[in-house]
């Protein structure tokens, strides 16, 4: 399939054409809509749609107002804060626990490990809906609902899965001996985690922590339920700004957080390339 | 080995027996790595499923007739429903007195709502007696002045809804999850206009289905280009596909909502090439349509992620042989390759049905009403009916749902091999 080779009827070169088109359609399908939203945020209408002077490319046509509109809008502002209070913390909660519970469950004997592994991934399981529901009943009874803590404690249980699948990933990659050679040398089980175990398997858990990262700061059901209009983050905003009162800076905020993963996404892959390299595993 | 002769036992250094020894430091290896998934178990146990099994419980449980009305419910099962006959001057007065401390305390507007779910009218009828209750005669009797406060506690109707949801379970909530109500004939359908819990879980399913298979159409090509690809080019497109995935959910929906709109890119576009004129601009957006581009394009790198990882493991050498053997490109590709792909097939269609069937916000938003899916009454349940019960019992049933799926992917998958990015 990589390329046509020279003996190729005729039919097969239609196919073998036709089939890239198709494929290049199906590309533009899933691009397309991202990249679409980026010169819209330009806009200088308040349309959600080219203006004749944007398609002539009119600099009249371009501004920035959106975008400084969501720098000086205090709704706006708020929930940017708020997100970036929320995600860092819940990051930080679902990345120890999930890294500890990973490195407990690559030993080789661990009783009940099916259940226990089903239990920590129900959450990434379970609708979002669903979660949300339960969450929001449970936290009322408790008094969680509507606060900061509540919000933070059910985005880390939301992104816990995440750290213990990538990290559990590396760990298989780990050779058990050199624990064992760190521990003859006299080194006790923590210096042994931080100084052996721990530099070896960073790549998978930044992975996890970029994971939780995003589940946080993307997510808005949960939050929806669960938070109070002081929690309000900027999935939030977003969602109410489509459902009520559709503003143009939507698009504004949309981009900045596409430019967002496309930074998260350069990140995973060199960790992943590194990662690959340290196993020997290069693609070269 | 003249040392070890049978009978004798094998000893540590210290004297103790091998196997105990061995025995002992097996049960500290498992209470390390135990000790070490503890924090974490009792985290999730605290915050996750604490809250699940929490609203599996309010599903079924009613104490709030039991708990505001407590001496009624003891003189109601006193009460012989099919008599025909409206309870005593007992009840009544057992009434008066639960009533008199439940206005006190300001419970009996709750329990009003709460029965207002079962019979209309029953929130009216509490508030309304409320109010009077205090001018009542303390003496008696009650029947006279209570069916004085209001005409529905002389009529069966009421009396046999507070006697049916006296019990502290009910499985009230689930009946109308599945559209069903309780009479006096027992348990029966509701009438055909007043049905929409299942057309709700009939349409869920329909519209996961298409959005399944409109998923996998497109993904197949994406991911046998990927696999077949050299590495150097199928890493660069893989970046077309990782893009969409990375990009949060709301940056799609809101870009769908934007080009979908019938003031939006698309329509523009069809209209300037002269496709469609001005006056019948397409409505694909607040619909069934929007949903399904919407939800398709969204999940769309699930079904392709899981289909690449089982292709990439399938030999070329295979369907190399299928044609030196004579079959044509059609009958190598459908008879060799195709089998082979089929666990990636299942993969990734589990994943995004699961995905799809609890979705929640881009059905809300590009959905309109004929689009919604039984998330959004859900939510509709607990933030605007607030009849949270139902809601439970509707959760449970689309939980129920995921776990049967969830149990198909583990088996098609396993759990352990969940790859991500």
């Amino acid at each position: 399939m990589s390329a046509l080779p020279p003996y190729a009827s005729p039919v097969q070169r239609i196919w073998f054409y036709s089939f890239r088109v198709i494929c290049g359609l199906i590309f533009f399908f899933l691009i397309f809509p991202i990249l679409v939203i980026l010169p819209l945020s330009f806009n200088a209408q308040d349309f959600f749609t080219f203006t004749k002077e944007m398609l002539a490319l009119d600099p009249a046509g371009y501004s920035f107002k959106h975008y400084h509109d969501f720098f000086t809008n205090p709704d706006w502002q708020q929930a940017l804060t708020n997100s970036v209070m929320i995600a860092p913390i819940a990051t930080l909660l679902a990345t120890s626990f999930g890294t500890l519970a990973a490195v407990g469950l690559s030993q080789s004997h661990v009783p009940y490990k099916p259940a226990i592994m089903a239990v920590l991934i129900s959450p990434m399981i379970v609708p979002l809906i669903i979660s949300a529901a339960g969450m929001y009943f449970f936290y009322s009874r408790i008094g969680l609902q509507g606060t900061y803590w509540g919000v933070v404690l059910a985005h880390a249980a939301l992104g816990t899965p995440f750290v213990i699948i990538t990290v559990t990933a590396t760990l298989v990659g780990f050779d058990r001996s050199l624990v064992r050679a760190s521990a003859s040398l006299g080194a006790n089980p923590v210096t042994t985690f931080f100084k052996v175990q721990m530099p070896l398997i960073v790549p998978g858990v930044v992975s996890g922590a970029l994971f939780a990262f995003i589940t946080s700061f993307d997510e808005v059901v949960v939050v929806l339920f669960l938070g109070s209009a002081g929690q309000k983050t900027l999935p939030w905003q977003m969602f109410t700004g489509l459902r009520e009162q559709i503003s143009p800076t939507i698009l504004a905020v949309a981009s900045l957080m596409v430019a967002i993963s496309i930074v998260l996404l350069t990140v995973l892959e060199m960790l992943r390339r590194r990662s690959e390299r340290l196993r020997g595993l290069s693609p070269g | 080995m003249s040392d070890t002769t049978a009978g004798e036992v094998l000893t540590t250094k210290d004297g103790q027996p091998l196997k105990v020894a061995l025995a002992k430091a097996l049960r500290r290896e498992k209470l390390r790595s135990l000790a070490l998934i503890a924090p974490l178990l009792i985290f999730v146990l605290l915050t996750f499923v604490a809250p699940i099994v929490d609203m599996l419980f309010r599903s079924v449980e009613n104490s709030i007739v039991e708990e505001t009305l407590p001496r009624t419910v003891v003189a109601l099962r006193e009460w012989d429903a099919d008599s025909g006959q409206v309870p005593d001057e007992a009840v009544y007065a057992a009434l008066y007195a639960d009533l008199a401390v439940a206005v006190e305390e300001k419970t009996h507007t709750r329990l009003g709502s709460r029965l207002n779910y079962e019979e209309g009218g029953m929130s009216s009828l509490f508030r309304k007696t409320g109010r009077r209750i205090k001018r009542m005669d303390e003496a008696g009797p009650f029947k006279e002045q209570f069916l004085e406060a209001d005409r529905k506690w002389g009529e069966l109707a009421t009396w046999n809804v507070l006697r049916q949801f006296s019990p502290r379970f009910t499985d009230g909530y689930f009946l109308s999850a599945f559209d069903a109500q309780r009479t006096a004939d027992g348990i029966e359908m509701k009438p055909d206009n007043e049905r929409i819990y299942m057309l709700l879980f009939g349409r869920t399913l329909f519209l996961s289905i298409v959005i399944t298979v409109s998923c996998l159409v497109l993904g197949y090509p994406i991911a046998f280009l990927l696999a077949s690809l050299p590495l150097r080019s199928s890493n660069l497109l893989m970046i077309l596909v990782l893009l969409p995935f990375w990009t949060s959910l709301l940056v799609r929906t809101s870009a769908w909502k934007v080009l979908l709109q019938q003031q939006g890119v698309i329509n523009d576009f069809l209209v300037w090439i002269g496709l469609i004129s001005d006056a019948n601009r397409l409505v694909m957006i607040n619909n069934q349509t929007g949903t399904i581009i919407a939800m398709t394009h969204i999940l769309l790198p699930f079904m392709i992620l899981p289909l690449y990882s089982v292709m990439k493991t399938i030999s070329p050498t295979y369907v190399r042989a299928a044609k030196s053997l004579g079959a044509n490109d059609w009958t190598a590709f459908w008879r060799v390759y195709f089998p082979q792909s089929v666990p990636g097939i299942g993969a990734g269609a589990v994943l995004v049905f699961i995905l799809s069937i609890g979705y929640y916000i881009t059905p809300e938003l590009v959905g309109g009403t004929s689009g919604i899916f039984i998330s959004n009454r859900i939510a509709y349940h607990i933030s605007s009916s607030l009849n949270w019960g139902l809601a439970a019992a509707l959760g449970t049933l689309l939980l129920v749902a995921v776990m049967v799926l969830f149990t198909v992917y583990d088996k098609i998958v396993g759990i352990d091999n969940v790859k991500l990015g």
